[in-house]
């Protein structure tokens, strides 16, 4: 492998300036920078939202956030991370609730203090249309606020920039949730599946198949690659 | 820029692979057969590099091979001076425990939670956050034959054929006929997975498949079933200690396991949980970085309740049987190691080298697709070498051609957003991926009903174990779309028969009395290890590597 001398660049992890190689990960930087990390740390891949990071650049007013495994540091960089968001979940059993806005509205009836600000879009890492789910909801139109929030990984960046105080990840888990359960089209072929499987269906074909030899089975499984039928 | 993600020695390669495109879109590449799977594994597979592994000097599994790392953590001293730790000072007294927050352990409490147990007789703990678990990353799917086309026996032989026959074919029997009740289970609880619109599942294949059987939720079907289990877990009102990993066993003087002792990882105290049931669901090893492959795990697969099962007693199996998965990312190096999902090659993207040419064909089995990717770069050396090692293309634009434009954003949401972070289109430019190691087939010895196995093969009396850190299910090689599965069935099965077993279970005194006999067994062995384990988190400290 051919070393690599990779150009340093200067950033300020909670006001103390370090030098880190240009291009890594902030994740890698602060372990780098000798920290080994226990909150704000999780799959490293940009799926768990345990590394939400909140930073400023050189020379610029904004206020940006990312998440720390997928945002390469750059010069000048000022940041933190923020190890917990403070939030609460409103608990329900699913089986009594109910697929519409009210039920929603029930549980956080603080999304309709929404003023319609969008910094929760601007902050999502994941591009989600945060607000216009918000909206969605309000409006009524569930199946649509569960399929724009698909992607939403909970890391909470939206919540802290909430003037409205709407903890958006808990709402719209509910929402994916009830449009799962009672808005979503049921598998009719894997009711009758289960059907089949409950009543034993299978056991006998098992019963044949386990009293076959490990090469019996080889063949029968080569046939299967083959897209050929097998008959047990 | 033509390419303004890939650095421009990569160009002319892309050029190739853009010219050979429309020849392969017509060409299928010729599967192996079961012998010449088992010769190229044999040849270039990591698992049968040459001074990787040794036997176990110590314990039930002494005598079988494990690659280093392994072997070093099962051969650790314990962690905890027994000393140190006052068990009369019960913080936590519970019906079920279940250690590791991931997809098997939030089955295994809910579960438990359905079968009778209140919820204020069961504890989660967890190492990190809630959740936090290689369930979160798995990105492609989760079998299940629920088709008029498909059955569980299909299911069955596909496993086995994937796991070179290797498995336990009564927990594989397990695995398959249980697995539509699962997905049922799972639609039922509100996942929201990919349908037609009359709710037909929309299933693909996977390598090693022989039927389409891949349910999936885009490419964050892990995420997605993660995250319904525990808003599940949450509303039941079930309590989860997170940031307390457990760092030991607690055993009585009757012989039975009883609990754990757990490490709060901010105070660094130690609490002392008392259990009638304690259920193992740690997950995996990727942290330990085997024969120095990058990973595709959370931070936390570091496979600490092998380590405490084993301490105990508990026997393994397959350990020596390791998983890279075909395509981790290779370009850029700040993605390096992190999952390609298997799905991309589900929707028809071919994997092809520096030349544009097809060397495998894509849906093999992933132990033998990784080694036909290791043969094309380490010998034929018709990869793409960068600056952190090697890679070859997939060839993710055929998927718009195959399927229609705008495929990659509704199926592969994650993929597209991840790489087009570093200016790389994967709809119109191929991705260079390289293997990375992804999961540990084998791991502690059960039953099926999941009660963990000594030396002997008798239970080990009070201790269950669900998910990535068990083995079995899938012999020396899991296929895809069978971790999620496993996780949720045997997640179930362990809280469904530790409910069942704690009405009958009075606990003695709490002793650590196994660490002690510990100690003195690895005395017994001459091992002068200076190493402590569970590792708990790896350590990167001033690490120049990208991982």
């Amino acid at each position: 492998m051919k070393e690599v001398k990779p150009r340093m660049v200067t950033i300020y992890y909670m006001g103390k300036a370090y030098q880190v190689p240009e291009g890594i990960t902030i994740i890698k930087a602060l372990e780098y920078i000798g920290y080994r990390l226990v909150r704000g740390v999780g799959c490293r891949s940009g799926f768990c939202g345990a590394c939400t990071t909140f930073y400023r650049k050189k020379n610029d007013y904004r206020l940006y956030s990312g998440l720390a495994c997928q945002t390469p540091v750059e010069d000048g960089m000022y940041l933190t991370q923020l190890p917990f968001i403070p939030a609460e979940r409103r608990r329900y059993r699913i089986e009594d609730a109910k697929a519409d806005f009210h039920f929603v509205l029930s549980l956080y009836p603080e999304i309709a203090r929404c003023v319609g600000c969008n910094s929760c879009t601007r902050v999502c890492p994941q591009e989600i249309q945060v607000m216009d789910a918000v909206q969605a909801i309000l409006r009524g139109d569930l199946a649509k606020a569960a399929k724009m929030v698909f992607d939403c990984i909970s890391c909470g960046a939206c919540s802290m920039r909430c003037p409205a105080e709407i903890v958006h990840y808990n709402v719209f888990q509910l929402v994916r949730r009830l449009y799962g359960k009672y808005i979503a089209p049921k598998a009719k072929h894997l009711a009758s599946r289960v059907e089949e499987i409950q009543n034993n269906y299978y056991e006998e074909q098992f019963k044949k198949l386990f009293s076959m030899s490990v090469n019996d089975w080889k063949v029968l499984a080569e046939k299967l690659q083959k897209k050929e039928s097998i008959t047990i | 820029m033509k390419h303004p993600g890939y650095p421009p020695e990569f160009w002319d390669s892309i050029e190739r692979v853009e010219e050979t495109r429309d020849k392969r879109l017509k060409e299928k590449f010729p599967k192996m057969s079961v012998t010449e799977r088992e010769d190229i594994v044999r040849k270039y597979h990591p698992d049968y590099k040459e001074g990787t592994k040794r036997p176990v000097r110590v314990g039930a599994y002494k005598g079988q091979l494990a690659p280093h790392e392994v072997a070093d953590l099962l051969e650790a001293h314990a962690l905890i001076n027994p000393d140190d730790v006052d068990l009369s000072n019960v913080d936590y007294d519970t019906d079920v425990l279940v250690i590791g927050g991931g997809g098997a352990g939030a089955s295994a409490a809910l579960w438990a939670n359905i079968s009778g147990v209140p919820a204020d007789q069961i504890l989660i703990v967890t190492k990190l956050r809630f959740g936090d678990s290689n369930t979160k990353g798995a990105q492609g799917g989760i079998q299940a034959a629920d088709r008029e086309y498909d059955s569980p026996i299909y299911h069955f032989l596909d496993v086995l054929y994937g796991g070179h026959f290797t498995n336990d074919p009564e927990l594989v029997k397990i695995l398959v006929t249980e697995a539509p009740l699962i997905i049922k289970f799972l639609e039922d609880l509100g996942v929201m997975f990919d349908k037609e619109s009359n709710g037909v599942m929309i299933e693909v294949s996977g390598g090693g498949c022989s039927r389409d059987r891949m349910h999936s939720c885009g490419d964050y079907t892990g995420l997605e079933i993660m995250r319904v289990l525990m808003d599940e877990v949450l509303n039941r009102g079930i309590p989860v200690l997170e940031f307390s990993p457990a760092v030991e066993l607690i055993t009585d003087d009757r012989g039975q396991v009883a609990g754990a002792v757990v490490m709060n990882l901010e105070t660094g105290r130690y609490h002392v949980v008392r259990a009638k049931a304690t259920i193992i669901a740690t997950g995996g090893f990727g942290r330990l970085h085997i024969q120095g492959f990058q990973t595709s795990n959370h931070y936390g697969a570091t496979m600490d309740g092998v380590v405490l099962a084993y301490r105990v007693g508990a026997q393994l199996r397959d350990m020596d049987a390791v998983q890279y998965h075909p395509t981790g990312a290779a370009w850029p190096p700040q993605l390096a190691g992190q999952l390609v999902t298997e799905k991309v090659r589900s929707l028809g993207a071919q994997l092809v080298n520096v030349n544009g040419e097809q060397f495998v064909y894509e849906l093999e089995p992933r132990d033998t697709v990784s080694a036909a990717i290791i043969r094309e770069c380490e010998e034929r050396k018709r990869g793409i070498k960068t600056i952190v090692g090697w890679g070859v293309w997939l060839d993710s634009p055929m998927i718009e051609i195959i399927h229609g434009e705008g495929t990659i954003e509704k199926f592969l949401p994650a993929m597209f957003r991840q790489f087009r972070r570093y200016g790389i289109d994967i709809r119109k430019e191929p991705i260079l991926t390289y293997p990375t190691l992804h999961y540990q087939n084998g791991g502690i010895l059960i039953n099926q009903y999941t009660q963990v196995l000594d030396a002997e093969r008798k239970p080990i009396p009070n201790l269950f174990a669900a998910g990535e850190c068990t083995g079995g299910v899938h012999g020396k090689n899991r296929l895809m779309g069978n971790s999620l599965l496993e996780i949720t069935v045997f997640g179930r099965r362990a809280g469904n028969f530790a409910a069942k077993h704690v009405k009958n279970v009075s606990l003695g005194k709490l002793t650590l009395d196994h660490v002690t006999k510990w100690e003195n067994m690895l005395k017994e062995a001459k091992i002068r290890s200076s190493k402590k384990a569970p590792i708990i988190l790896p350590d990167y400290r001033g690490d120049m590597i990208f991982r």
